[in-house]
């Protein structure tokens, strides 16, 4: 659409850009501040420069965190992506079975995170949970609160539980705008089931699986309540990833200058790919028209 | 599905599409089933036999929840500050969006990517301030304060659904609604409103979704009088022994608001999580 | 504003931005943007090339404290070099 000049514009947008600076702008300048002070936890505070950066670029406790986050969110795209796809072309296209699909696969989607997490916790347990008792009747040894293993297994599942059903929305509302002409144009050169998905699927769905992929990236990348109700980071540190780590330095220990500081990169790593996301988002807009 | 034209080839591959999506859907349910089945056992019941459906249903874990101010409560508190929340974000994104929508201005695209990062920036970041903030100002412990918190990603949210759908009415419309002699607060509520009425029940409901699924900030930002559900429910589950039948109960309770209005809306569930764009 | 416990340095800090902010603006307003497609493959515009420097730098700085450690105010130089890069080429 044409849009027209105006700067008047900027009296509407006012009520929103006050409210967000209200919630975003002061706690990211309060953040910047403790992060260059030490305290004591009595409103007393001492500069600090640096050190907190330093510490936490050298503090294996991070890197450790960084790493698990960075596994967990390759796994989970790494399943959910093809898998969405997948759930996607097997849909039915119309009729009372897609709504009946749309509406079974849109119930994880807005299930609390702490009940998915209350979910997998006991669906998972060895004494009543299916999963658990299952397992532990083949003969197969987990539990997820001793085991690494068994507990990243757990929340590795529970977040494709939980998420690849919006992988699978989305690449559907990619597939439904294909118009059927491309399909009887295939029908009549008889190309494979796997050509059409590679030329003709594959190409339309690009640009909403790009939006899957970030959208599941970045969600993963700040998850904290799932895997916080399921092994609450543990067995020892084995699931804590970025978001758990930070809650447990900021609010457990109170450390406010470290966690201020661990923040700040957090929030610069997230910045970064926002922008990826927002330039990937309107060149697509463009080419879409 | 039953066209009687298909070749049997193809009634192959449509087999195998249903096998596909039933094991799908059978992997969804399992979970949420085995959850409703634990809600509606006594807890002799969950301890001691392994049961694949209750066998002494009982409504029990129910009535507590509903009778015990210590759990309802925080459902109302919950549905409280979630309430404020939709509102205060649909009235202030509904003009931003609309702005987004129609017209070019000064830093346009910067703000609204500024927005985005808000909707993408991890809670965890936020808890710390937002608690310094919000006892700092003396509104620690109340809902509006979590109600203010969750706008953090409900007011970009909102704007970019509110704009997702707006762009896709035609300009013409307001143009000929001017020359008509329309204010715009006229326009805006008689006519405009109403075309894009869907587009504010959907953001409206994901408004509502976040801000009801989110556990981290509600439980940083209350204690007692504004204690939401779902820190309810975790607390619990530290206590030493779990009254498991009452927890999955509770966990069902929280599920109902989503699974009542799921069917208006699952046209519009990628939309929503898209941010509008799909 | 106790509780946001300000200190000097950051408070100059959060000036310049802001300072920065006016001063891209201002000159948006008497010399408006015009984007064009460089090196990164997309389109950028003034305001974009500044906030591409700005989070870059912000990497640059901790990249340095994180490998060299000491002199911190010659990241500085390595900024200024990479925001000239960006407005040049990007």
């Amino acid at each position: 659409m044409e849009k027209t000049v105006n700067q008047k514009a900027w009296f509407l947008i006012l009520p929103v850009l006050l409210l967000v600076a209200f919630s975003a702008v002061i706690p990211l300048m309060t953040v910047v501040n403790y992060s260059v002070q030490d305290t004591f936890g009595n409103n007393q505070f001492f500069w600090a420069g640096l050190e907190w950066f330093e510490e936490m670029l050298q503090s294996e406790r991070m890197w450790d965190a960084l790493g698990r986050q960075l596994m967990f969110s390759a796994v989970i795209l790494t399943i959910q992506v093809p898998l969405g796809v997948f759930v996607a072309l097997n849909m039915p296209k119309s009729g009372f079975w897609s709504s009946f699909c749309l509406v079974v696969m849109s119930l994880p989607l807005l299930i609390p995170w702490n009940v998915v997490g209350t979910i997998w916790q006991i669906f998972g347990r060895v004494d009543i949970g299916l999963l658990g008792y299952t397992l532990d009747a083949l003969g197969i040894s987990y539990n997820y609160t001793q085991d690494t293993f068994a507990a990243w297994a757990t929340i590795i599942v529970m977040d494709v539980w939980h998420w690849t059903s919006l992988v699978a929305l989305l690449a559907f509302a990619g597939l439904k705008s294909i118009p059927d002409a491309y399909y009887q144009a295939a029908k009549i050169d008889q190309a494979s089931r796997w050509a059409i998905f590679r030329y003709i699927e594959l190409p339309k769905m690009m640009g909403v699986l790009m939006i899957a992929i970030l959208l599941r990236f970045m969600d993963s990348f700040m998850i904290y309540t799932e895997p916080f109700v399921v092994t609450g980071g543990g067995p020892g540190n084995a699931t804590t990833l970025l978001s758990i780590d930070l809650v447990k330095m900021a609010l457990g220990q109170f450390d406010l200058g470290p966690a201020a500081a661990f923040s700040i990169m957090y929030y610069l790593v997230i910045l970064l790919i926002s922008y990826v996301f927002y330039t990937v988002m309107t060149n697509l807009d463009k080419k879409g028209g | 599905m039953f066209d009687a034209t298909v070749t049997p080839k193809k009634r192959f591959k449509v087999k195998g599409s249903v096998v596909v999506m039933t094991i799908y859907l059978l992997f969804l349910m399992l979970p949420i089933y085995w959850l409703v089945n634990m809600s509606l056992k006594t807890n002799t019941e969950v301890l001691n036999e392994f049961t694949l459906w209750p066998r002494n249903l009982t409504f029990d874990n129910y009535i507590k929840i509903l009778t015990d101010p210590s759990w309802y409560s925080g459902y109302i508190n919950s549905i409280i500050y979630v309430l404020l929340n939709t509102v205060i974000s649909l009235s202030v994104a509904l003009p931003a969006a609309y702005a987004f929508s129609r017209y070019h201005f000064m830093g346009d695209k910067h703000l609204f990517f500024w927005l985005l990062t808000n909707r993408m920036a991890p809670p965890a970041v936020f808890a710390l301030p937002f608690f310094q903030l919000y006892s700092s100002v003396g509104l620690f412990d109340t809902h509006i304060a979590v109600a203010l918190a969750h706008c953090l990603f409900n007011v970009p949210l909102a704007v970019w659904i509110l704009e997702g759908f707006m762009r896709g009415v035609p300009k013409e419309i307001d143009e000929t609604a001017y020359i008509d002699g329309y204010s715009f607060g006229k326009f805006f509520v008689k006519i405009f409103t109403p075309l894009i009425a869907s587009g504010i029940g959907v953001a409206a409901f994901f408004c509502f979704m976040f801000s009801w699924v989110e556990l981290l900030l509600s439980r940083t930002l209350t204690s007692v009088d504004a204690k939401p559900i779902s820190a309810i429910m975790t607390r619990t589950q530290g206590a030493a022994g779990i009254d498991w039948g009452v927890l999955a109960a509770a966990g069902v309770l929280t599920i109902i608001p989503g699974a009542l209005v799921i069917y208006f809306v699952r046209n519009y569930i990628a939309k929503g999580f898209a941010l509008g764009r799909v | 504003m106790d509780w946001m416990a300000w200190t000097t340095p950051t408070a100059v800090f959060f000036i310049i931005i802001a300072c920065t902010l006016v001063v891209f603006t201002v000159l948006a307003i008497k010399f408006p943007e015009v984007p064009r497609v460089g090196i990164l493959r997309t389109e950028t515009t003034r305001g974009d090339r500044l906030f591409i420097t700005l989070l870059g730098s912000a990497f640059i700085n901790l990249a340095w404290l994180g490998v060299v450690g000491a002199n911190q105010p010659y990241a500085l130089i390595v900024c200024l070099i990479y925001a000239a890069a960006v407005f040049r080429w990007a």
